[in-house]
């Protein structure tokens, strides 16, 4: 078999964890990463003569490890009509993600080996990227009895997470930190087209797995929006800052006890920012990440849509945690700079149409992210750096996913070839009916976005590239 | 409304000898759905009276019927338990001549679970030309009014909005007291979930009245009467429109009734309901009765004359006491007279705007 080598010249390479960001060249071989810095190509023509080599140009375009999402809602298995592993994964790719993690709450929920399998199969199959996948904190995720965490580490799962509701039991999650913070990850192999090979979870790696938390204190929720000047002029039922920072609040308490490791899912407001900054400063477990409607839109959005005069009642822009205000925005950008928050994570929630074509209250919670992420993160006010940071090793290192896949979320030599390649300057209009993902829910249709991913390589392989760009 | 405005023509001239009008009416009246006050003129709530004005005369005739509407087929769809403003809306159609169907949600399709988008369809399919809606849920007249062709007119959205209520509020109130600007008016009670007292607060705000709002604070709703630093500073890159539009209507906020009602030109009570004590808002009715009444040693307080105001249906001795409820200065009974006066006036203005 001939030698595959791809080398993707003359781009801006930007790889955070290597501190690298030179106009340069990408040099793959096979499936992994070979060199990634300045002109590579005499490297490249040395091959021998059954070298093949393949040339993508990235002039004026930046090429960057390919993005890890830690919160995707893959809807499979149950929910086959909002998404499907196949399109979900299709979605990632051209968003230029090349892993993402897959919340458990799937119908059944990912709480036992035998969905879990399921799912790692279906996306060895039909998968156009790397899926990892999230087991439930608990049966049924129903915040009572916990899953078998142990064997849901050896089945692969990268942390445990009951998203969508809260760990509500103090004492459960109490107990969930603790007995996860003894699990290994194990090691991930996946080739396409077949079932990926795991060998089990090396025991004293010493960080143990995350428990990832949807905070949002049930007392206190029970609302469809944020509270604020918005619900109040649209009379809708609104979700205190406070139903999330006391979750918060107490998850960081849980994880100074515990010694376990607490990962705090889409983080949406200014106090609770702040308490994740001050837990980190003082030393405790505590991990997040952030959305990039929660960095770029307000609760407003639930009022006004693009082109639409009268009071909108947007449900394309109902979601848990809900838009919140200009204040929390910007402690969110704040918190994203100075690395409070690690990653930014799309809490891709596809769902079907008619889920969403109904009054505020009876509709559907959630957005689809994952073709939109890049370009929403360039246009909130964060800088172009830190989101490619927050995209790639900002999540590898939160949850430690370098331990299941070395090198993964850098262009470090050996590491999986998973290359995305974008234009930050490009201009493009956000049409749902476009998305190759089946939910077409988002907030964003009509309006124009900067930065658009050119292609994107998964293990070697082109798995997306843009019309009309060669790549 | 810029959207359907810029869609609408003007309306047309009609031929309605029985209605006695103002004459620039058409002028200002382009509105196409009725869906709250927020985004009402002033001149078009003075065409609003005006027309009022008109159908009391109307209904004060020995044969009250005045067939403008001849031909117009009505739609009134109630998810939503409903007395007196479903009666008035029919009574109202009646009286103009149109065809008036009342549909509530038992008994229909809605229990088989069809759609509200589904529902409304239908009903345009049949003919509706006016749907007249009410629904528990904030927002959905204006899902309806999004997807189909009838006009709609909101009788009452969730804790959102109710601007038929707010308009015969306003009528009655003008025709006690007078011009609103400058007045204060205090509205008392649950304002966080209802929609009489938003559309109410709008209504007086866009005519200029003082607003002062007294409740317990677990019975405001978030950052009303509250300083807003963020609403003037929306970022660019939010893309979203803000500039130029209105938050929230201003109003002072003063938790002491005894206070709130000192020098009130009038006096707007709400209607509490039971509930709420169940939710931990409250602590009993005796407490609220005895904080939040509107009584006659509060009255007392007010202008000489000052009138009372309640949407109904009320509590006598909770948030309103027996004697005020029924003395002179009460309103309550025009409050529901002129109820059918403004939905004449309202389904009158909107026969042209298409």
């Amino acid at each position: 078999m001939a030698r595959l080598l791809t080398i993707i010249k003359g781009g801006r390479v930007l790889d955070p964890a290597n501190a690298v960001d030179m106009t340069g060249d990408v040099l793959i071989e096979g499936d992994v990463i070979k060199a990634a810095g300045a002109d590579l190509s005499p490297r490249a023509s040395t091959g021998s003569a059954r070298t093949e080599i393949k040339v993508i140009e990235a002039k004026g375009l930046v090429v960057a490890p390919g993005f890890v999402d830690l919160h995707t809602h893959l809807r499979e298995p149950g929910y086959e009509y909002k998404e499907t592993i196949e399109t979900g994964t299709r979605a990632a790719a051209r968003g230029g993600f090349t892993t993402i993690c897959a919340m458990p709450n799937t119908e059944p929920a990912m709480d036992n080996r035998g969905t879990v399998d399921y799912v790692m199969q279906r996306a060895a199959e039909q998968g156009l990227v790397r899926v990892l996948p999230i087991g439930a904190v608990t049966k049924g995720r129903e915040g009572k009895l916990l899953a078998e965490l142990g064997e849901l580490a050896d089945a692969g799962c990268i942390g445990f997470s009951d998203d969508g509701s809260p760990v509500a039991d103090a004492s459960i999650m109490r107990h969930a930190l603790e007995y996860a913070s003894a699990l290994g990850p194990s090691t991930i192999r996946q080739d396409s087209g077949q079932a990926p090979s795991i060998s089990s979870g090396q025991a004293g790696s010493g960080r143990g797995l995350a428990i990832i938390d949807h905070c949002e204190d049930p007392q206190l929720a029970g609302g469809v929006m944020h509270e604020g000047w918005v619900s109040t002029r649209l009379g809708l039922k609104g979700i205190p800052s406070a139903s999330e920072e006391n979750m918060v609040a107490r998850d960081i308490a849980l994880a100074r006890q515990t010694g376990g490791h607490v990962h705090i899912a889409h983080l949406s407001t200014a106090g609770a920012v702040e308490l994740v900054r001050r837990a980190r400063a003082e030393g405790a477990h505590v991990t997040a990440e952030v959305t990039p409607h929660h960095l770029a839109l307000t609760h407003e959005a639930v009022m006004h849509r693009e082109g639409y005069e009268r009071l909108a009642y947007d449900t394309n822009a109902k979601m848990y945690p809900p838009l919140r205000g200009e204040a929390d925005v910007a402690a969110c950008i704040a918190g994203l700079m100075d690395g409070t928050i690690d990653a930014i994570a799309t809490d891709h929630a596809p769902h079907a149409v008619q889920e969403k074509l109904c009054e505020f209250d009876l509709a559907a919670n959630g957005i689809v992210g994952l073709e939109t992420a890049l370009a929403l993160s360039l246009t909130a006010a964060v800088t172009l750096e830190r989101v490619v940071e927050a995209l790639t090793i900002g999540p590898v290192r939160a949850l430690g996913l370098d331990r299941s896949i070395p090198g993964i979320g850098t262009l470090s030599e050996g590491a999986p070839a998973d290359v995305v390649i974008f234009d930050p300057k490009r201009e493009w209009t956000v049409d749902p009916a476009d998305f190759v993902s089946k939910g077409k829910s988002t907030p964003l249709a009509g309006r124009t976005l900067r930065g658009a991913v050119v292609a994107t390589v998964y293990a070697g392989e082109v798995v997306h590239a843009l019309e009309g760009t060669g790549a | 409304m810029a959207s359907s405005r810029t869609s609408e023509s003007r309306a047309a001239p009609q031929q309605v000898t029985e209605v006695p009008l103002a004459a620039d009416e058409s002028r200002v009246w382009r509105r196409r759905h009725v869906l709250d006050l927020d985004d009402f003129s002033a001149d078009e709530i003075e065409a609003v009276m005006e027309t009022t004005a008109a159908m009391k005369e109307i209904l004060s005739r020995d044969v009250p019927r005045a067939p403008a509407l001849r031909g117009t087929t009505i739609v009134t769809l109630f998810y939503e338990a409903s007395t007196r403003t479903r009666a008035s809306f029919e009574l109202a159609g009646k009286v103009l001549g149109a065809d008036v169907i009342n549909l509530t949600s038992s008994g229909s399709s809605v229990e088989k679970g069809e759609s509200l988008i589904d529902t409304v369809r239908t009903l345009q399919a049949i003919g509706a030309q006016v749907l007249v809606m009410r629904h528990s849920m904030s927002g959905a007249p204006y899902l309806a009014a999004e997807h189909c062709d009838a006009r709609v007119i909101n009788a009452g959205d969730g804790w959102h909005a109710h601007p038929t209520q707010g308009l015969l509020d306003l009528y009655t109130l003008r025709s006690r007291i007078g011009a609103l600007k400058g007045r204060r008016i205090v509205i008392v009670g649950d304002v966080a979930h209802s929609r009489v007292a938003r559309s109410d607060i709008w209504g007086l705000s866009k005519l200029g009245a003082e607003i002062v709002v007294c409740a317990p604070p677990t019975l405001l709703p978030a950052e009303l009467g509250k300083p807003r630093e963020d609403l003037s500073t929306l970022r660019p890159s939010s893309g979203q429109a803000g500039s130029g539009r209105v938050a929230l209507p201003d109003v002072t906020l003063e938790p002491d009734l005894d206070k709130a009602v000192s020098g009130a030109d009038a006096v707007m009570t709400l209607r509490l309901q039971q509930e709420r004590m169940a939710g931990g808002l409250l602590p009993s009715l005796r407490e609220y009765s005895r904080l939040y009444q509107v009584n006659e040693a509060r009255m007392a307080k007010a202008k000489p004359g000052a009138p009372v105001l309640h949407p109904g249906p009320m509590n006598e001795g909770v948030e309103i006491s027996a004697a005020v409820a029924h003395s002179a200065a009460s309103l309550i009974e025009e409050q529901v007279q002129n109820g059918v006066a403004v939905r004449m006036a309202l389904l009158y203005l909107m026969r042209g705007s298409r």
